[in-house]
């Protein structure tokens, strides 16, 4: 196919007339507005397009994005987004969910649609907070958390998203954060690109309820000093300076500063390509403020789909023993003749 | 044994002729029922539909009821362990797997324990009398041995020692000591054969069809074979009883027949009606009894070769959410299951009545509630997929009533559900699921069409068409695509994602007719209700009406619904050969109900409402028509006896 050939989609092109409707200042916006870019020159025709959601603020994306789109209900998306993908292989299909959505109520179907390694693109919200029910704490609140219904403070330790991706055989995983626009898009292509399950988590504040919980990440004056962007073949380095890695001492990732706790050479070296999860496990466990929390691709791999292995099926026995007829399957058991 | 007389007792109107051998008497009768059991591990399951396929091919006409444990193996011997498989064939028109047993095949005390109450006074009770040792009755619970204590003096006892003779006949052909206790259940058929004058030949062309292909199945074959020439033999030799049965072929419409089971007529069904709607089909199941059988079915690589596609999902509701989303892709969506399922699905079944998208839900009912008795049967859904959704949720209701009947109740399911764009119940029960008769093979060509129109383009005139005030949102437009625009039975468009020019968005959240709009105006909210009760009142235009059946000007009317249709039709047939006047109605449809049923009820004086739940129907009928219904209701997780419905029947009378 020649580049020309190619559709490109303006952001016009994938605007719907309903009104937005997330507060003034949520990420969201963000989010929705990247997709639009980074979805216009992918070459998929925006009606191979299909936006498929669960309950929660996030979810109210597809409403907004002029392509295919099903509002399902809560937690049950990646169910729904199989049997799109079963009965249709040419489509291109995005699963929107938040923390609640996606871990809470959610949380089992997440995990059998990674390890299936369904071809979908889910991409999490993550604002630690129910926002559309107006701010109780979420799986992923962080341990003391104060909220409607903590109002002393969380009791509970929050679930690490893409831990549990990758424990769950994911082929894409990855971070980025809402408001890093320019990650943000790239990151989007990405998970485009992949064939697979592809996970995504993006940090993304919500105004009202939880409002600076991502600061840390956000923040001109310190994200230098608080994320690490992961490049695969490059060195683990972050910092205003640049002179901060990671180094692994044993099984444990530990942060040095370059130059002077050690050389270049020692400083661990991004590999997304490889399957064995020890790495990716690794930096998916990396928390501040001990550690700068990593964004970029985690992993990312080809490993056969479900429906590509189930295509398989069909096809070769098909091959094998031509296309079923109907009349030979009502004569499957012992038939007998009635003079 | 020579003092026994005839046991007293086969179907009436029997004939007797000399044996061919000229030493006993060879009685011809209408019918017969045999239950074999024995420990679930003892293949009682196998020696019945060996036999049932025996008596198919020779021209009986067949029905069967397996009735097992929830337990896979429960400790050999228990009282809970026991597994049974009864049949009845007959040279009639038979739709029951018959109430009271001619015959009884015990392999344990526990199997005599729990089936005798079933045999008739005077019936065949064969036992296996290498199984009575003090240990096995004291597993069993008997305080002494009812082959000694006179207990059973009311039966024709047939003393075997089944597993020693077994033992000797398969002893040169190469299997361990347990391997060749394992061929007692052939041992057994051989003599049920012997007694019933059934030639071996079919059951001997299975063993081979299926151990004769691999050289190391050769003892396996080889025992099988022994075992079951050796019962016969057994019989035959030793004149185990002064007279054999006979029962001649039945009266059966010309044509090519199989043997069929609900769940596998449901499998079937679910094919056919993709191929009529040229369609793929995408079935999702979380493993459940009795409703499993039918994902097995469905994936295996035979199926696949109809381009079935399967997935065992994580949980019930994401079975129901891929066959949701499969139907949104433009396949045939179907999802599997019994109650306790059915409970779990029920929020997606309500997304799919708001989505208006076609839905196949299969809930093979069993008795409730919670867990309940996951291998016994009931009617007790009915009011759960009528009702058991939160807000206003009409769904399409169907039943079969036979496990043939299973196969045109499916086809029809996915008819309905993808011409009016809704969710339809298949309930079906334990009962008719594992439940077999014999199925006249349709031709493939006179089946119903399917036919399946899709949106291609726009479809908005001027202006959005909406009945009421906008939504959000511009709305409608010439050159636009409504999701919502309904045609003349209220369906609304499917439209398949990949199509240019229709890209829409569908969810859960009330919306605006005609365009599709997220919309929580008062009005268009009570719109949309009664649009989706009417659309699904709608599908009664395109239905049968209620037959009735029987006496027309009777003053009774016996209705019923679901797997019960055999032993209400039995029943009704017995009432009117004594004399008295009775009608007769099914229903297959129950929501919408064919659209003569208030015209068929308001016929009669009285109406009887037979049911295994507590009056599910009875209190839909009194609702919906204030019909002076009076159930008969049974809840014991067994289907009902013809006599229990003949003596409800008497009452009315």
């Amino acid at each position: 196919m020649s580049a020309t050939a190619l559709p490109t989609l303006s952001v016009k092109d994938l605007t719907t007339d309903q009104e937005v409707r997330w507060c003034p200042g949520c990420g969201d916006y963000s989010i929705l507005a990247q997709m639009k870019k980074a979805l216009g020159n992918v070459g998929v025709p925006r009606e191979k397009m299909v936006f498929v959601s669960g309950i929660g603020c996030s979810s109210r994306f597809p409403y907004y994005m002029n392509t295919y789109g099903f509002h399902t209900i809560h937690g049950r998306a990646p169910t729904v987004a199989t049997g799109l993908r079963l009965a249709n292989p040419d489509l291109q299909i995005w699963v929107v969910t938040g923390d609640g959505d996606g871990l809470s109520i959610g949380g089992n179907h997440l995990l059998h649609v990674l390890r299936r390694n369904i071809d979908l693109k889910i991409l999490l919200f993550n604002n630690e907070i129910y926002g559309l029910t107006k701010g109780q704490y979420s799986p992923t609140s962080r341990t003391g958390t104060p909220s409607k219904t903590s109002k002393t403070g969380s009791l509970e330790t929050p679930i690490r998203p893409l831990t549990i991706a990758i424990a769950s055989e994911a082929t894409f995983v990855a971070r980025t954060v809402d408001v890093d626009v320019k990650h943000l898009t790239e990151t989007l292509q990405k998970a485009a690109a992949h064939k697979g399950a592809a996970f995504v988590e993006i940090y993304q504040n919500c105004k009202i309820f939880n409002d600076e919980v991502w600061a840390y990440a956000t923040d001109k004056s310190v994200k230098a000093d608080n994320l690490l962007y992961v490049e695969h073949g490059k060195p683990m380095i972050f910092g205003k300076d640049r002179n901060k890695g990671i180094r692994l001492n044993g099984l444990k990732p530990e942060v040095v500063e370059i130059g002077k706790d050690c050389g270049l050479d020692d400083i661990l070296v991004h590999d997304e390509t490889t399957e064995d999860p020890t790495l990716a496990t690794l930096l998916s466990r990396m928390v501040g403020p001990k550690f700068p929390e990593v964004v970029g691709v985690f992993r990312s791999f080809r490993k056969p789909c479900y429906e590509e292995l189930l295509d398989k099926q069909i096809a070769d026995i098909t091959a094998k023993k031509g296309k079923g007829v109907v009349a030979d399957l009502f004569k499957a058991e012992d038939v007998w003749t009635v003079e | 044994m020579a003092s026994l007389t005839a046991p007293a007792g086969a179907a009436p109107a029997s004939t007797a002729t000399v044996s061919r051998n000229g030493t006993h008497t060879v009685q011809e009768v209408e019918s017969i029922t045999i239950r074999f059991c024995g420990d679930s591990g003892d293949g009682m399951q196998l020696a019945g539909t060996r036999f049932t396929d025996t008596a198919a091919i020779l021209g009986n006409d067949i029905a069967t009821f397996p009735d097992f444990p929830a337990e896979i193996r429960a400790p050999a011997g228990t009282l809970a362990g026991v597994s049974g498989f009864q049949v009845h064939f007959s040279s009639n028109d038979i739709h029951t797997p018959g109430d009271v047993l001619d015959a009884l095949v015990v392999m344990n005390p526990a199997a005599l324990k729990t089936n005798l109450r079933d045999l008739k006074k005077g019936g065949i009770l064969i036992v296996n009398t290498d199984a009575f040792a003090q240990n096995d009755l004291d597993k069993a619970k008997y305080k002494s041995n009812p082959l000694e204590d006179g207990s059973l003096a009311g039966y024709h006892v047939v003393r075997v020692a089944v597993s020693k003779l077994n033992k000797e006949a398969v002893r040169e052909c190469g299997l361990s000591p347990r391997e060749q206790d394992r061929c007692k259940n052939f041992f057994a058929l051989g003599l049920v054969y012997w007694l019933y004058e059934r030639p071996l030949e079919a059951t001997l062309k299975w063993l081979k069809d299926k151990f004769g292909k691999k050289p190391d199945h050769k003892p396996v074959l080889d025992a099988n074979t022994a075992a079951l020439k050796a019962g016969y033999n057994y019989g035959e030799t030793v004149e185990l009883l002064p007279v054999q049965y006979k029962v001649a072929k039945a009266k059966i419409p010309p044509g090519q027949y199989r043997k069929i089971t609900g769940n596998e007529a449901i499998a079937i069904g679910l094919v056919a009606a993709s191929h009529a709607a040229n369609k793929q089909l995408v079935y999702s199941g979380y493993p459940i009894t009795p409703a499993s059988s039918v994902l097995e079915d469905l994936s295996q690589p035979e199926m696949r070769r109809h381009g079935v596609k399967t997935l065992q999902a994580e949980d019930e509701i994401a079975a129901i959410g891929v066959a949701l989303g499969a139907s949104f892709g433009g396949a045939i969506g179907v999802t599997g299951t019994s109650g306790p399922g059915i409970c779990l699905k029920s929020e997606a079944i309500n997304l799919a009545v708001m989505t208006e998208l076609p839905l196949v839900i299969l809930d093979v009912q069993r008795g409730g509630p919670s867990t309940g008795l996951p291998t016994k049967t009931e009617q007790a859904d009915l009011l759960q997929a009528m009702f058991g959704r939160n807000g206003e949720s009409p769904v399409a209701i169907l039943a079969p009533q036979s496990p043939v009947d299973c196969f045109d109740i499916t086809y029809e399911a996915v008819k309905i559900a993808t011409r009016f764009m809704c969710p339809v119940f298949v309930l079906s029960d334990g009962y008719i699921a594992n439940g077999s008769e014999p199925w006249k093979i349709p031709d493939v060509a006179k089946l119903p069409k399917i036919e399946i129109i899709h949106a291609t383009k726009p479809n908005a005139d001027s202006g959005n068409g909406a009945v009421h005030e906008h939504g959000e949102g511009e709305g409608g437009g010439a050159g636009k695509f409504l999701p919502y625009k309904r045609d003349e039975y209220l369906s609304r468009p499917w439209a398949i994602p990949g199509t240019p020019g229709l890209e829409h968005r569908i969810g859960g959240i009330e919306k605006q007719d005609v365009t599709g709009n997220i919309n929580y105006e008062p009005a268009n909210h009570e719109h949309m209700v009664h649009t989706r009760w009417k659309k699904i009142e709608n599908i009664a235009l395109t239905i049968p009406d209620l037959d009735v059946l029987g006496d027309g000007d009777a003053d009774l009317l016996v209705i019923g619904w679901g797997g019960t249709y055999g032993s209400i039709t039995t029943a009704v047939d017995r009432v009117r050969k004594s004399g008295k006047k009775v009608a007769q109605a099914h229903l297959r449809y129950l929501n919408p109900m064919p659209k003569n049923t208030e015209a068929v009820l308001k016929r009669f004086k009285k109406i009887l409402v037979p049911e295994l739940n507590s009056g599910q129907l009875c209190w839909l009928l009194r609702a919906k028509y204030l019909a002076p219904a009076e159930g008969y209701n049974k809840v014991q997780g067994r289907p009902f006896l013809v006599s229990e419905i003949e003596a409800a029947i008497a009452n009315m009378l």
